[in-house]
């Protein structure tokens, strides 16, 4: 998770509808583990859409203060706008689609709460 | 949870920990005495309280004036209040918030967490506000923090396993790093705090209280726990003004205060003379006890009077007239305050009694006491605090003359009766604090003529026959009678001491 380049995804123009931020600190388990499973996510369903970049707080701490995160790991949508987040190791694909906005909430959401 | 891959740098620990606690200057006025010094060096504090009790401001105090007085820089995390509002809030006491930013003595550090806008799936920690802690703590080198409050945290994230888990290991962080840190709680129905904090925080914890009780508001400060140091069990009463917040010390028990041999005159000569020839012991406290009209402001003011006469400050509470009024009718009677008021020695501090507590009163008059530092002090009447119990009266009454002695400041408080007839409860429990007792008494069938008796004085030989004397347009004078009262040794006593 040393890197903080994003990863660029399909079209040519580099243009991305789906521009997603993921937050850690430094190489744990749990960081390796969200990004393989937002990597597998968006490949299934934003596949040639996205762009995802990492952020490591331990080498670039302001950063946390912008995006307002407190928890680790934290991925965040900066496009499309609304803003979102959704903290944890995103192992829960259904809940992270929702947190996404990529399935309708009603169907899902009200298992939180 | 895997703790493995924790890759925040972490220093040394400090050092075992001296016998004695080291303790970090608060600045928070009064409440350093109660603790013997502040707040833990080096550990976290508990500050828990309903809202509006003060936590807020007790956190903004003590990391401003660390940042201001004692060289201490600070970092404020706040996860309520946007750092605008309290900007604002510290304004107003006087301190210039974007001044210390700038100049890196204090950083605030704004936590934000919105249940609404954040989802959660699977495991996470909060490695990222430790991240922006130690940025914010680097950027300052900061040696004070303060986390408020904490528990917003238990509103934007579900899981409280993990915050609770993360809460005891950011107090440790914090602890390691050396920080004096104060973390505010919200009071819990049957714990300190909602979220049970004070199980993490074993050094100090401090519940800080505010109730309307007959549409009169009281706060209180309690110390529940202080490791390793002393602190009184009571509760002391605080005060919010514009200077912030004033923590009332009850030195009552102690009894450490110097007597003082020396004597200040109660500003008549004849009065003197009745007390050993020499007046009162300096350090002293004077109860001044009678009925409406026996005269007891006007010997009070004759008592600032010949304090400001020797060139000592003076202060005078005033408690049913306005400072024009007093200066005004003791002019009546030939007694000029308006001169030692030009001089600056005299200050006269009217209030309402009904305006505050009891409490809040002598957390008033100990604020004004620091301030002006006089040598001689004036209550006109304390009667008018007789709203409280009689308990409750006494233990106030206690530590404003306990106060007031450790500074070796005389005080006289006049004290009405509610009727001619002395020696209801409220008195004697108010009389027998006192070192010297005065009662005045009116003279049925004369208008003018009123009676004065030295009914105790601690440590001196006083005069026990009764003294009739008038309030003339020249003072308060005795009548012919007095120089047969004395006896001769006291006359030459009298005449030596002035």
């Amino acid at each position: 998770m040393t890197r903080a380049r994003p990863r660029r995804n399909g079209r040519a123009d580099g243009h991305k509808e789906w521009i997603l931020r993921l937050y850690v600190a430094g190489h744990s388990a749990r960081a390796t583990a969200a990004l393989a499973n937002l990597e597998k996510l968006c490949e299934e369903h934003l596949a040639g859409e996205y762009e995802i970049e990492v952020v490591d707080l331990l080498k670039q701490p302001q950063l946390a203060r912008g995006d307002q995160i407190v928890a680790v790991p934290t991925l965040v949508r900066r496009l499309p706008p609304p803003v979102k987040r959704i903290i944890g190791d995103l192992s829960d694909a259904d809940r992270v689609l929702v947190g996404l906005d990529l399935r309708p909430k009603a169907r899902r959401a009200r298992q939180r709460s | 949870m895997a703790r493995a891959s924790r890759t925040t740098p972490r220093p040394r620990a400090r050092g075992a920990a001296p016998h004695a606690l080291p303790k970090v200057t608060t600045g928070i006025s009064g409440f350093d005495d109660v603790t013997g010094g502040g707040l833990p060096r080096g550990r976290p504090t508990l500050i828990a309280g309903g809202p509006g009790c003060g936590k807020t401001l007790f956190g903004l105090e003590f990391v401003m004036n660390g940042a201001v007085r004692f060289g201490e820089p600070g970092v404020f995390v706040t996860f309520e209040e946007r750092p605008q509002d309290l900007a604002l809030n510290v304004r107003s006491l006087g301190y210039d918030l974007d001044r210390l930013i700038e100049t890196r003595r204090i950083a605030i550090e704004y936590i934000r967490v919105e249940r609404a806008e954040i989802e959660e799936t699977g495991e996470y920690d909060l490695e990222a506000m430790f991240i922006r802690l130690d940025d914010a703590i680097r950027s300052v080198k900061a040696k004070r923090v303060v986390l408020d409050t904490v528990e917003s945290l238990f509103g934007g994230l579900s899981d409280a396993g993990v915050l609770r888990a993360e809460l005891r290991r950011l107090f440790g962080w914090l602890k390691e790093r050396g920080m004096t840190t104060i973390i505010t709680g919200e009071r819990g129905d049957t714990t300190i705090t909602r979220q049970g904090l004070e199980e993490y925080v074993s050094d100090c914890v401090i519940v800080l209280d505010h109730r309307v009780i007959d549409q009169i508001s009281t706060r209180r400060l309690r110390v529940v726990k202080y490791r390793g140091s002393s602190h009184g069990t009571n509760e002391y009463p605080f005060l919010i003004d514009r200077d912030g917040i004033a923590v009332l010390p009850v030195t009552s028990l102690q009894l450490e205060h110097k007597a003082s041999a020396e004597r200040v005159s109660s500003g008549l000569e004849w009065l003197d003379q009745m007390l050993d020839g020499r007046g009162f012991y300096r350090g002293s406290s004077v109860l001044l006890s009678g009925a409406a009209g026996t005269g007891k402001t006007s010997l009070g003011a004759h008592f600032l009077s010949a304090g400001c006469d020797r060139g000592e400050r003076a202060l005078c509470f005033v408690f049913e007239e306005s400072p024009s009024q007093f200066v005004r009718n003791m002019r009546a009677i030939g007694i000029n305050l308006e001169r030692p008021i030009r001089q600056g020695l005299l200050r006269i501090h009217a209030a309402r009694p009904t305006l505050y507590g009891l409490e809040a009163h002598l957390a008033t008059m100990h604020r004004e006491v620091d301030d002006f530092k006089p040598s001689v002090v004036a209550v006109d009447p304390v009667s008018s605090f007789m709203g409280g119990s009689a308990g409750e009266i006494q233990s106030t009454l206690i530590r404003l003359i306990d106060y007031l002695k450790t500074q070796n400041i005389t005080s006289l408080f006049s004290h009405l009766f509610s009727n001619s007839a002395d020696g209801s409860d409220a008195q004697s429990g108010v009389s027998s604090l006192m070192d010297t007792w005065i009662v005045l008494r009116n003279t049925p069938g004369s208008a003018n003529a009123r009676r004065l008796v030295i009914v105790k004085a601690r440590g001196m030989s006083h005069t026990a026959e009764e003294q009739r004397f008038s309030i003339t347009d020249t003072g308060v004078t005795a009548d012919s009678s007095m120089a047969a009262t004395l006896s001769a040794p006291r006359r030459r006593a009298a005449r030596a001491g002035r």
